[in-house]
Protein backbone atom coordinates (compact mmCIF):
# COMPACT_ATOMS: atom_id res chain seq x y z
CA UNK A 1 0.00 0.00 0.00
CA UNK A 2 2.97 2.35 1.21
CA UNK A 3 4.52 1.06 -2.16
CA UNK A 4 1.52 1.76 -4.16
CA UNK A 5 1.45 5.91 -2.33
CA UNK A 6 4.89 6.36 -2.91
CA UNK A 7 4.24 5.12 -6.85
CA UNK A 8 1.82 7.61 -7.17
CA UNK A 9 2.78 10.88 -5.45
CA UNK A 10 6.10 10.24 -7.98
CA UNK A 11 3.99 9.51 -10.75
CA UNK A 12 1.95 13.03 -10.32
CA UNK A 13 5.50 15.13 -9.25
CA UNK A 14 6.85 14.05 -12.47
CA UNK A 15 3.66 14.37 -14.67
CA UNK A 16 3.55 18.09 -13.02
CA UNK A 17 7.19 18.88 -13.40
CA UNK A 18 7.10 17.15 -17.25
CA UNK A 19 3.44 19.33 -17.72
CA UNK A 20 5.00 22.77 -15.81
CA UNK A 21 8.70 22.81 -17.35
CA UNK A 22 9.29 25.86 -19.14
CA UNK A 23 9.35 25.73 -22.79
CA UNK A 24 12.60 26.04 -24.15
CA UNK A 25 13.82 29.85 -25.20
CA UNK A 26 14.44 28.23 -29.28
CA UNK A 27 11.15 26.74 -29.51
CA UNK A 28 9.23 29.94 -27.58
CA UNK A 29 10.81 31.87 -31.15
CA UNK A 30 10.18 29.20 -33.38
CA UNK A 31 6.16 29.07 -31.98
CA UNK A 32 6.52 32.99 -31.69
CA UNK A 33 6.92 33.34 -35.16
CA UNK A 34 4.17 31.53 -36.09
CA UNK A 35 1.78 33.64 -33.93
CA UNK A 36 3.93 37.05 -35.64
CA UNK A 37 2.85 35.28 -39.22
CA UNK A 38 -0.94 34.80 -38.58
CA UNK A 39 -1.44 38.16 -36.28
CA UNK A 40 0.51 40.77 -36.46
CA UNK A 41 2.22 40.88 -39.95
CA UNK A 42 -0.91 42.23 -42.02
CA UNK A 43 -0.07 45.53 -40.03
CA UNK A 44 3.46 45.50 -38.71
CA UNK A 45 4.38 43.71 -41.98
CA UNK A 46 7.25 41.27 -42.66
CA UNK A 47 10.18 42.32 -41.23
CA UNK A 48 8.32 44.37 -38.51
CA UNK A 49 9.20 47.81 -40.79
CA UNK A 50 5.17 49.36 -39.54
CA UNK A 51 3.27 51.27 -42.27
CA UNK A 52 4.64 55.26 -42.32
CA UNK A 53 1.93 57.25 -40.49
CA UNK A 54 -0.25 54.04 -39.84
CA UNK A 55 1.06 51.28 -37.57
CA UNK A 56 4.64 51.79 -35.68
CA UNK A 57 7.54 49.70 -36.71
CA UNK A 58 8.64 47.08 -33.99
CA UNK A 59 12.27 46.89 -35.97
CA UNK A 60 14.53 48.41 -33.99
CA UNK A 61 11.71 49.99 -31.74
CA UNK A 62 12.07 51.91 -28.60
CA UNK A 63 8.86 51.23 -27.51
CA UNK A 64 9.84 47.71 -27.20
CA UNK A 65 12.18 48.57 -24.36
CA UNK A 66 9.83 49.30 -21.94
CA UNK A 67 8.91 45.11 -22.05
CA UNK A 68 6.13 45.67 -19.51
CA UNK A 69 4.35 48.67 -21.45
CA UNK A 70 4.65 46.20 -24.66
CA UNK A 71 2.93 43.00 -22.89
CA UNK A 72 0.07 45.47 -22.06
CA UNK A 73 -0.49 46.74 -25.19
CA UNK A 74 -0.33 42.87 -27.15
CA UNK A 75 -2.40 41.86 -23.79
CA UNK A 76 -5.24 44.51 -23.63
CA UNK A 77 -4.74 46.07 -27.18
CA UNK A 78 -3.69 49.81 -27.28
CA UNK A 79 -5.08 53.09 -28.81
CA UNK A 80 -4.41 56.84 -28.52
CA UNK A 81 -1.08 58.94 -29.50
CA UNK A 82 2.33 57.36 -28.71
CA UNK A 83 5.88 58.21 -29.68
CA UNK A 84 7.47 55.61 -31.59
CA UNK A 85 11.04 56.24 -32.95
CA UNK A 86 10.50 60.00 -32.37
CA UNK A 87 7.47 59.88 -34.84
CA UNK A 88 3.91 59.67 -33.65
CA UNK A 89 1.34 57.34 -34.08
CA UNK A 90 -2.48 57.48 -33.05
CA UNK A 91 -4.02 54.08 -34.37
CA UNK A 92 -6.08 51.12 -32.50
CA UNK A 93 -4.63 48.12 -32.23
CA UNK A 94 -7.38 45.80 -30.46
CA UNK A 95 -6.15 42.83 -28.09
CA UNK A 96 -5.58 39.75 -30.66
CA UNK A 97 -7.26 37.37 -28.17
CA UNK A 98 -3.64 35.71 -28.11
CA UNK A 99 -3.16 33.55 -24.48
CA UNK A 100 -0.09 34.59 -22.29
CA UNK A 101 1.79 31.75 -23.48
CA UNK A 102 1.06 33.08 -26.83
CA UNK A 103 1.90 36.65 -26.17
CA UNK A 104 5.37 35.52 -24.16
CA UNK A 105 6.66 33.58 -27.53
CA UNK A 106 5.86 36.36 -29.78
CA UNK A 107 7.74 38.78 -27.26
CA UNK A 108 10.61 36.67 -27.40
CA UNK A 109 10.45 36.37 -31.22
CA UNK A 110 9.90 39.98 -31.73
CA UNK A 111 12.76 41.21 -29.32
CA UNK A 112 15.42 38.97 -31.41
CA UNK A 113 14.98 40.24 -34.49
CA UNK A 114 15.35 42.92 -36.81
CA UNK A 115 17.69 44.81 -34.64
CA UNK A 116 16.18 44.52 -31.09
CA UNK A 117 18.08 43.07 -28.47
CA UNK A 118 17.42 42.14 -24.76
CA UNK A 119 18.53 39.31 -22.11
CA UNK A 120 15.42 38.96 -20.86
CA UNK A 121 13.06 35.62 -21.54
CA UNK A 122 9.90 36.49 -21.38
CA UNK A 123 7.45 33.84 -19.75
CA UNK A 124 4.03 32.90 -19.59
CA UNK A 125 4.52 34.02 -15.64
CA UNK A 126 5.92 37.57 -16.47
CA UNK A 127 2.52 38.20 -19.20
CA UNK A 128 0.22 36.74 -16.28
CA UNK A 129 2.08 39.31 -14.14
CA UNK A 130 1.13 42.17 -16.10
CA UNK A 131 -2.48 43.85 -14.87
CA UNK A 132 -5.00 46.10 -16.91
CA UNK B 1 14.48 31.89 -88.44
CA UNK B 2 13.48 30.01 -85.22
CA UNK B 3 15.16 32.77 -82.64
CA UNK B 4 13.04 35.42 -84.68
CA UNK B 5 9.95 33.11 -83.17
CA UNK B 6 10.96 32.88 -79.83
CA UNK B 7 11.22 36.65 -79.77
CA UNK B 8 7.84 37.69 -81.45
CA UNK B 9 6.51 35.48 -78.95
CA UNK B 10 8.05 36.47 -75.67
CA UNK B 11 7.34 40.24 -77.36
CA UNK B 12 3.65 39.18 -77.45
CA UNK B 13 3.61 37.32 -73.63
CA UNK B 14 5.34 40.18 -72.30
CA UNK B 15 2.67 42.43 -73.87
CA UNK B 16 -0.06 40.24 -73.00
CA UNK B 17 1.41 40.57 -69.33
CA UNK B 18 1.55 44.14 -69.47
CA UNK B 19 -1.87 44.60 -70.57
CA UNK B 20 -3.09 42.08 -67.58
CA UNK B 21 -1.20 44.27 -65.18
CA UNK B 22 -3.05 47.58 -66.08
CA UNK B 23 -6.06 46.78 -68.04
CA UNK B 24 -8.31 46.53 -65.35
CA UNK B 25 -9.92 49.65 -64.85
CA UNK B 26 -9.31 53.45 -63.70
CA UNK B 27 -6.92 55.16 -61.05
CA UNK B 28 -9.00 56.47 -58.25
CA UNK B 29 -9.33 59.83 -58.40
CA UNK B 30 -10.41 62.88 -55.77
CA UNK B 31 -13.98 64.60 -56.21
CA UNK B 32 -13.65 68.09 -58.02
CA UNK B 33 -16.05 69.26 -55.44
CA UNK B 34 -17.38 67.91 -52.23
CA UNK B 35 -21.18 68.50 -52.24
CA UNK B 36 -21.84 66.86 -49.39
CA UNK B 37 -20.56 66.11 -45.43
CA UNK B 38 -21.16 63.71 -42.42
CA UNK B 39 -22.69 63.37 -39.19
CA UNK B 40 -22.12 60.90 -36.27
CA UNK B 41 -24.90 59.06 -35.43
CA UNK B 42 -23.83 56.41 -32.91
CA UNK B 43 -20.04 57.64 -31.38
CA UNK B 44 -17.28 55.71 -29.77
CA UNK B 45 -17.41 52.21 -31.54
CA UNK B 46 -13.93 50.91 -31.63
CA UNK B 47 -14.40 48.24 -34.64
CA UNK B 48 -17.84 48.75 -36.27
CA UNK B 49 -18.12 45.47 -38.01
CA UNK B 50 -21.35 45.22 -39.08
CA UNK B 51 -24.81 47.21 -39.18
CA UNK B 52 -28.68 46.61 -39.68
CA UNK B 53 -30.39 50.05 -40.40
CA UNK B 54 -34.44 49.72 -38.91
CA UNK B 55 -35.06 53.40 -39.20
CA UNK B 56 -33.05 56.31 -39.72
CA UNK B 57 -32.95 56.53 -35.72
CA UNK B 58 -32.73 52.63 -34.91
CA UNK B 59 -29.39 50.93 -35.71
CA UNK B 60 -27.62 47.56 -34.65
CA UNK B 61 -24.55 47.91 -34.89
CA UNK B 62 -21.97 45.01 -33.62
CA UNK B 63 -18.68 45.75 -31.89
CA UNK B 64 -16.01 42.91 -33.08
CA UNK B 65 -14.83 42.64 -29.54
CA UNK B 66 -18.10 41.05 -28.89
CA UNK B 67 -20.94 43.70 -28.01
CA UNK B 68 -24.28 44.21 -29.75
CA UNK B 69 -25.34 47.84 -29.45
CA UNK B 70 -28.85 48.49 -29.90
CA UNK B 71 -28.85 52.54 -31.21
CA UNK B 72 -32.19 54.64 -30.64
CA UNK B 73 -31.13 58.20 -31.44
CA UNK B 74 -27.86 58.17 -31.13
CA UNK B 75 -28.20 56.28 -27.05
CA UNK B 76 -26.38 53.12 -27.59
CA UNK B 77 -27.28 50.00 -25.10
CA UNK B 78 -25.78 46.64 -25.20
CA UNK B 79 -27.83 43.56 -26.09
CA UNK B 80 -27.99 40.78 -23.50
CA UNK B 81 -28.09 37.15 -24.44
CA UNK B 82 -25.40 36.61 -26.73
CA UNK B 83 -24.31 33.06 -27.12
CA UNK B 84 -20.14 32.83 -26.75
CA UNK B 85 -18.29 34.71 -29.14
CA UNK B 86 -14.44 33.40 -29.89
CA UNK B 87 -12.17 37.07 -30.15
CA UNK B 88 -9.01 35.72 -31.95
CA UNK B 89 -7.07 37.72 -34.38
CA UNK B 90 -9.65 39.35 -36.78
CA UNK B 91 -12.11 37.60 -35.41
CA UNK B 92 -14.83 38.14 -33.07
CA UNK B 93 -18.80 39.20 -33.34
CA UNK B 94 -19.28 39.57 -36.97
CA UNK B 95 -22.49 40.91 -39.17
CA UNK B 96 -25.61 41.27 -38.40
CA UNK B 97 -28.90 41.74 -40.83
CA UNK B 98 -32.49 42.08 -40.30
CA UNK B 99 -34.98 39.95 -42.14
CA UNK B 100 -36.04 41.33 -45.75
CA UNK B 101 -39.47 40.73 -43.58
CA UNK B 102 -38.69 42.36 -40.33
CA UNK B 103 -41.86 44.30 -39.80
CA UNK B 104 -43.76 40.32 -39.70
CA UNK B 105 -41.21 38.42 -38.45
CA UNK B 106 -38.96 40.24 -36.03
CA UNK B 107 -36.09 38.68 -37.28
CA UNK B 108 -32.24 39.92 -37.29
CA UNK B 109 -29.33 37.52 -38.22
CA UNK B 110 -25.92 37.79 -37.02
CA UNK B 111 -22.76 36.20 -37.51
CA UNK B 112 -19.87 35.63 -35.18
CA UNK B 113 -16.26 33.71 -34.29
CA UNK B 114 -17.58 30.75 -32.07
CA UNK B 115 -15.73 28.04 -29.95
CA UNK B 116 -18.80 25.61 -30.38
CA UNK B 117 -17.32 22.38 -31.08
CA UNK B 118 -15.36 19.72 -30.01
CA UNK B 119 -11.97 21.09 -31.42
CA UNK B 120 -9.70 23.97 -29.90
CA UNK B 121 -10.10 27.31 -31.29
CA UNK B 122 -13.22 28.51 -33.85
CA UNK B 123 -15.23 28.86 -36.83
CA UNK B 124 -17.70 31.06 -38.02
CA UNK B 125 -21.20 30.52 -36.99
CA UNK B 126 -24.65 32.12 -38.23
CA UNK B 127 -27.59 32.87 -36.22
CA UNK B 128 -31.06 34.35 -36.21
CA UNK B 129 -33.01 35.42 -33.33
CA UNK B 130 -35.35 38.13 -32.16
CA UNK B 131 -34.89 41.32 -30.29
CA UNK B 132 -37.01 42.12 -27.03
CA UNK B 133 -36.37 44.79 -24.42
CA UNK B 134 -32.71 45.24 -25.69
CA UNK B 135 -32.58 40.92 -25.18
CA UNK B 136 -31.85 38.12 -27.87
CA UNK B 137 -34.44 35.94 -28.08
CA UNK B 138 -35.50 32.45 -29.64
CA UNK B 139 -31.76 32.53 -30.47
CA UNK B 140 -31.04 29.95 -33.35
CA UNK B 141 -27.61 28.38 -34.50
CA UNK B 142 -28.65 27.96 -38.47
CA UNK B 143 -25.19 27.14 -39.33
CA UNK B 144 -21.78 26.20 -37.58
CA UNK B 145 -18.24 25.72 -39.62
CA UNK B 146 -15.85 22.95 -38.45
CA UNK B 147 -13.32 22.01 -37.68
CA UNK B 148 -12.29 24.30 -35.51
CA UNK B 149 -8.78 26.20 -35.38
CA UNK B 150 -6.65 28.78 -33.67
CA UNK B 151 -5.87 30.92 -36.46
CA UNK B 152 -7.24 34.11 -36.54
CA UNK B 153 -7.67 34.54 -39.96
CA UNK B 154 -10.44 35.04 -42.76
CA UNK B 155 -13.54 34.38 -41.02
CA UNK B 156 -15.76 35.89 -43.69
CA UNK B 157 -18.72 37.16 -43.01
CA UNK B 158 -21.41 39.09 -44.54
CA UNK B 159 -24.78 38.39 -44.95
CA UNK B 160 -27.43 39.10 -47.54
CA UNK B 161 -31.13 38.10 -48.97
CA UNK B 162 -32.43 37.58 -51.87
CA UNK B 163 -35.93 37.85 -52.98
CA UNK B 164 -37.01 33.73 -53.25
CA UNK B 165 -36.31 33.11 -49.32
CA UNK B 166 -32.51 32.50 -49.04
CA UNK B 167 -29.97 33.76 -46.64
CA UNK B 168 -26.24 33.70 -48.29
CA UNK B 169 -22.98 34.16 -45.87
CA UNK B 170 -19.62 34.13 -46.20
CA UNK B 171 -16.85 32.44 -44.99
CA UNK B 172 -12.95 32.84 -45.21
CA UNK B 173 -10.36 30.16 -46.02
CA UNK B 174 -9.79 30.67 -42.09
CA UNK B 175 -5.54 31.12 -42.66
CA UNK B 176 -5.24 27.22 -44.45
CA UNK B 177 -5.44 28.07 -48.07
CA UNK B 178 -3.67 25.12 -49.28
CA UNK B 179 -6.71 23.11 -47.69
CA UNK B 180 -9.79 24.76 -47.28
CA UNK B 181 -11.09 27.19 -50.43
CA UNK B 182 -11.02 24.32 -53.01
CA UNK B 183 -12.60 21.26 -50.97
CA UNK B 184 -16.25 20.89 -50.68
CA UNK B 185 -16.28 18.66 -48.02
CA UNK B 186 -14.94 20.91 -45.86
CA UNK B 187 -15.80 24.54 -44.42
CA UNK B 188 -14.23 27.68 -45.44
CA UNK B 189 -13.57 29.87 -48.51
CA UNK B 190 -17.37 29.19 -49.37
CA UNK B 191 -20.66 31.49 -49.84
CA UNK B 192 -23.29 29.48 -48.14
CA UNK B 193 -26.99 29.65 -48.86
CA UNK B 194 -29.59 28.71 -46.66
CA UNK B 195 -33.22 29.03 -46.39
CA UNK B 196 -33.86 31.79 -43.86
CA UNK B 197 -35.03 28.93 -40.89
CA UNK B 198 -31.60 27.33 -41.47
CA UNK B 199 -32.76 24.56 -43.66
CA UNK B 200 -30.61 23.61 -47.14
CA UNK B 201 -32.75 24.62 -49.86
CA UNK B 202 -33.10 21.54 -52.10
CA UNK B 203 -32.15 23.29 -55.43
CA UNK B 204 -28.32 23.68 -53.82
CA UNK B 205 -25.41 22.90 -56.18
CA UNK B 206 -23.62 20.10 -54.17
CA UNK B 207 -26.51 18.27 -52.54
CA UNK B 208 -26.10 15.61 -54.41
CA UNK B 209 -22.44 15.76 -53.98
CA UNK B 210 -20.99 13.06 -51.79
CA UNK B 211 -19.42 14.24 -48.68
CA UNK B 212 -19.98 18.17 -49.57
CA UNK B 213 -20.94 20.52 -47.20
CA UNK B 214 -24.82 21.24 -48.68
CA UNK B 215 -24.87 24.57 -47.89
CA UNK B 216 -21.97 25.71 -49.89
CA UNK B 217 -22.91 27.80 -53.14
CA UNK B 218 -19.90 28.95 -54.74
CA UNK B 219 -16.57 27.86 -53.55
CA UNK B 220 -12.65 29.04 -53.90
CA UNK B 221 -12.86 32.31 -52.39
CA UNK B 222 -10.30 34.19 -49.82
CA UNK B 223 -11.94 36.40 -47.23
CA UNK B 224 -14.96 37.95 -48.68
CA UNK B 225 -16.04 41.07 -46.30
CA UNK B 226 -18.59 42.68 -48.39
CA UNK B 227 -21.45 40.91 -50.03
CA UNK B 228 -24.75 42.71 -51.63
CA UNK B 229 -27.79 41.86 -54.02
CA UNK B 230 -28.05 43.40 -56.47
CA UNK B 231 -30.86 45.84 -56.68
CA UNK B 232 -31.90 45.39 -60.35
CA UNK B 233 -30.90 41.35 -61.23
CA UNK B 234 -31.31 39.93 -57.77
CA UNK B 235 -27.65 38.75 -58.45
CA UNK B 236 -25.15 38.33 -55.26
CA UNK B 237 -22.06 40.56 -55.42
CA UNK B 238 -19.40 39.79 -53.32
CA UNK B 239 -15.79 41.66 -52.36
CA UNK B 240 -13.25 39.80 -50.74
CA UNK B 241 -9.82 40.56 -49.68
CA UNK B 242 -6.83 39.63 -51.83
CA UNK B 243 -3.48 38.73 -50.11
CA UNK B 244 -1.27 41.61 -51.53
CA UNK B 245 -2.70 42.58 -54.59
CA UNK B 246 -6.05 41.18 -56.10
CA UNK B 247 -8.80 41.75 -53.92
CA UNK B 248 -11.85 41.14 -56.36
CA UNK B 249 -15.69 41.77 -56.99
CA UNK B 250 -17.47 38.86 -57.85
CA UNK B 251 -20.73 38.10 -58.88
CA UNK B 252 -21.97 34.94 -57.70
CA UNK B 253 -23.16 31.96 -59.77
CA UNK B 254 -24.36 28.62 -58.21
CA UNK B 255 -21.27 25.78 -57.88
CA UNK B 256 -18.94 28.07 -59.47
CA UNK B 257 -15.54 28.09 -58.22
CA UNK B 258 -13.62 31.46 -58.09
CA UNK B 259 -10.30 29.97 -58.28
CA UNK B 260 -8.16 30.31 -54.54
CA UNK B 261 -5.41 29.95 -54.30
CA UNK B 262 -5.22 28.59 -57.91
CA UNK B 263 -5.61 31.80 -59.78
CA UNK B 264 -4.36 35.16 -58.29
CA UNK B 265 -3.60 38.83 -59.36
CA UNK B 266 -2.07 38.91 -55.75
CA UNK B 267 1.32 37.87 -54.14
CA UNK B 268 2.02 36.53 -50.65
CA UNK B 269 2.63 39.58 -47.90
CA UNK B 270 6.54 38.56 -48.06
CA UNK B 271 6.62 39.79 -52.17
CA UNK B 272 7.16 36.02 -52.97
CA UNK B 273 4.28 34.89 -55.99
CA UNK B 274 1.20 32.65 -54.74
CA UNK B 275 1.04 31.00 -58.71
CA UNK B 276 1.76 32.67 -61.58
CA UNK B 277 -1.27 32.35 -63.48
CA UNK B 278 -4.47 35.00 -63.01
CA UNK B 279 -6.72 32.42 -65.45
CA UNK B 280 -8.00 29.34 -65.86
CA UNK B 281 -10.78 27.47 -67.51
CA UNK B 282 -13.11 26.43 -65.35
CA UNK B 283 -12.01 29.31 -62.61
CA UNK B 284 -14.13 32.36 -62.68
CA UNK B 285 -13.11 35.52 -63.15
CA UNK B 286 -13.47 38.79 -61.20
CA UNK B 287 -15.63 41.68 -62.20
CA UNK B 288 -13.32 43.90 -61.20
CA UNK B 289 -9.76 43.05 -59.11
CA UNK B 290 -8.01 45.85 -56.65
CA UNK B 291 -4.02 46.27 -57.41
CA UNK B 292 -2.66 47.10 -54.84
CA UNK B 293 -4.96 46.17 -52.13
CA UNK B 294 -7.72 48.74 -50.67
CA UNK B 295 -8.51 45.76 -47.94
CA UNK B 296 -12.33 46.21 -48.79
CA UNK B 297 -14.94 45.73 -45.97
CA UNK B 298 -18.77 46.50 -46.28
CA UNK B 299 -20.95 47.09 -49.79
CA UNK B 300 -23.64 48.95 -51.20
CA UNK B 301 -25.44 50.24 -53.92
CA UNK B 302 -26.79 54.15 -53.80
CA UNK B 303 -30.30 53.73 -55.67
CA UNK B 304 -31.90 56.24 -53.86
CA UNK B 305 -31.89 59.65 -55.56
CA UNK B 306 -30.47 61.46 -52.16
CA UNK B 307 -27.30 61.67 -53.92
CA UNK B 308 -28.63 62.55 -57.57
CA UNK B 309 -24.70 61.96 -58.81
CA UNK B 310 -24.34 58.67 -56.78
CA UNK B 311 -27.07 57.16 -58.34
CA UNK B 312 -27.10 53.53 -58.96
CA UNK B 313 -23.44 53.22 -58.21
CA UNK B 314 -21.43 50.75 -55.77
CA UNK B 315 -19.39 51.57 -52.48
CA UNK B 316 -17.08 49.88 -51.01
CA UNK B 317 -15.11 50.59 -47.75
CA UNK B 318 -11.50 50.66 -48.03
CA UNK B 319 -9.81 49.73 -44.57
CA UNK B 320 -6.19 50.20 -45.89
CA UNK B 321 -6.48 53.94 -47.59
CA UNK B 322 -8.88 54.98 -44.95
CA UNK B 323 -11.68 56.23 -47.50
CA UNK B 324 -14.90 55.19 -49.09
CA UNK B 325 -14.67 54.11 -52.97
CA UNK B 326 -17.36 54.88 -55.18
CA UNK B 327 -17.15 52.87 -58.36
CA UNK B 328 -19.45 53.94 -61.64
CA UNK B 329 -20.04 50.71 -63.50
CA UNK B 330 -20.91 50.56 -67.12
CA UNK B 331 -22.28 47.02 -68.81
CA UNK B 332 -20.58 45.68 -65.44
CA UNK B 333 -17.25 47.29 -65.74
CA UNK B 334 -15.87 49.81 -63.58
CA UNK B 335 -15.45 53.20 -65.44
CA UNK B 336 -14.88 55.54 -62.59
CA UNK B 337 -13.31 55.06 -59.03
CA UNK B 338 -13.56 57.72 -56.63
CA UNK B 339 -12.67 58.77 -53.27
CA UNK B 340 -15.66 59.87 -50.61
CA UNK B 341 -14.47 61.27 -47.16
CA UNK B 342 -10.48 60.67 -47.85
CA UNK B 343 -8.94 60.12 -45.31
CA UNK B 344 -11.99 59.39 -42.63
CA UNK B 345 -10.60 56.42 -41.06
CA UNK B 346 -10.39 52.69 -41.45
CA UNK B 347 -13.80 52.54 -43.12
CA UNK B 348 -15.51 48.98 -42.37
CA UNK B 349 -18.99 48.69 -43.58
CA UNK B 350 -21.18 50.38 -45.34
CA UNK B 351 -24.96 50.04 -45.82
CA UNK B 352 -27.71 51.87 -47.19
CA UNK B 353 -30.56 52.79 -45.23
CA UNK B 354 -34.17 52.71 -45.80
CA UNK B 355 -34.20 56.47 -45.87
CA UNK B 356 -32.06 56.11 -48.85
CA UNK B 357 -29.10 57.52 -47.40
CA UNK B 358 -24.94 56.25 -47.03
CA UNK B 359 -24.15 54.96 -43.48
CA UNK B 360 -20.81 54.17 -42.87
CA UNK B 361 -18.98 52.42 -39.96
CA UNK B 362 -14.77 53.63 -39.17
CA UNK B 363 -12.90 52.27 -36.60
CA UNK B 364 -12.65 54.52 -33.49
CA UNK B 365 -15.87 56.41 -34.79
CA UNK B 366 -18.54 54.94 -34.83
CA UNK B 367 -21.51 55.28 -37.71
CA UNK B 368 -21.45 57.98 -40.13
CA UNK B 369 -23.95 59.10 -42.13
CA UNK B 370 -23.30 61.01 -45.24
CA UNK B 371 -25.13 64.41 -45.96
CA UNK B 372 -25.52 65.85 -49.49
CA UNK B 373 -24.75 69.45 -48.68
CA UNK B 374 -26.66 71.31 -51.78
CA UNK B 375 -29.85 69.99 -51.54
Amino acid sequence: MKSLSLFLIATFTGLSLFLYQRKPLVQSIIDGEEIYVDFCVQCHMTKGEGVPGAFPPLANSDYLQDIDKSIHAIKFGLKGPITVNGKAYNSVMVSQGLDEEEIADVMNYILRNWGNETDEIITQEKVSSIQK
Amino acid sequence: MKTIQHFLLSISILTLIACDAQDHGPTISLPKTVDYSYEIVADSIDIPWGLSILSSTDFLVTEKAGTLYHVVEGVKTAVKGLPPVYVRGQGGLLDVAHSPDYAKDGLIYFTTSSPLGEEKGGHTALYSAKLENDSLVDTTLLYKGDFNTKKGQHWGSRIAFDSEGHVFFSIGDRGNREVNPQDITRDGGKIYRLNRDGSIPKDNPFTTTENSRKAIYSYGHRNPQGMITHPETGEIWVHEHGPRGGDEINVIKAGKNYGWPLITYGINYSGTPITDITAKDGLEQPLYYWVPSIAPSGMAFSTSGIYPKWKDNLFVGSLRFEYLERLELKNNTVVKREKVLDSIGRVRNVEQGPDGYLYLGVEGKGILKIIPKSY
